[in-house]
């Protein structure tokens, strides 16, 4: 499975986000390829992508997608990453 | 892997700003007095949201304000602003920010590590709150695990 995190400027945010999803993952013993990408490398990173986590500014910019694209509001918060993940792979 | 030293020159309490611009060039200017990004990765980090929107307000109260790798950056580093009142970046969840974090980075590589400790500290979720009320340099770096 691969999962990328996208912000504007690939590092930061969309690390941020990286570091938590692999963790939130781990928990659920789950195992996936976690990219952190920004806007420009998109198309080639989340080509085979089956998740995209974001924040709500950038779904427009995300385009067509076969992804599921997770929208977080708090990135700290695992437990809503944790929730968020769940669902997508059901 | 702990964070870069934070000099005390990267660490503003109580700073007033306006607006969110004010707030994310006093934390610019914080990095540039600590030697860790020259003075127009401020401009750089105001374009970001300009260009992307205020998606760097990634957690209630918290902004995680960036640029690119790239020649206005000195060396890996952070900056800690408290603000004296919180302004409003337009984010749909998490406005009113009152902490605002600036982060370097050299390469886009070494960074994971780096933003690997700030999940550390903040997956805690009263460390913003900790960090807002924080009145002086030695409780920001006690918070951040930099003592």
């Amino acid at each position: 499975m691969k999962i990328v995190a996208i912000c504007g400027a690939g590092i930061g945010s969309s690390g941020i986000l990286k570091v938590n999803t692999e963790r939130v993952l781990n928990r659920l013993g789950l195992e996936a390829d976690v990219t952190a990408a920004h806007l420009k490398t998109l198309s080639t990173d989340a080509a085979d992508a089956q998740i995209i986590l974001t924040s709500p500014e950038f779904v427009d910019a995300i385009g067509p997608t076969r992804a599921d694209i997770i929208i977080v509001e708090n990135y700290f918060d695992t437990d809503e990453l944790s929730r968020k993940l769940q669902a997508a792979l059901e | 892997m702990s964070l870069p030293p934070l000099p005390d020159d990267a660490v503003v309490i109580g700073a007033e700003a306006a607006d969110w611009r004010a707030a994310v060039r006093v934390a610019g200017a914080a990095l540039a007095a600590a030697g860790i990004a020259r003075p127009g990765y401020a401009g750089e980090m105001v374009r970001m949201i300009e260009e992307h929107g205020p998606y760097v307000v990634i957690a209630p109260g918290l902004a995680l304000a960036h640029a690119r790798p790239g020649p206005e950056v000195v060396k890996d580093g952070l900056a800690v602003v408290t603000l004296a009142a919180p302004v409003d970046f337009g984010h749909p969840y998490n406005d009113p920010v009152s902490v605002v974090l600036a982060l370097a980075v050299a390469s886009g590589d070494a960074h994971i590590a780096l933003v690997a400790e700030l999940a550390n500290i903040f997956n805690d979720s009263s460390a913003i709150e900790q960090l807002a009320a924080a009145k002086t340099v030695e409780e920001v770096h006690r918070i951040m695990g930099a003592e």
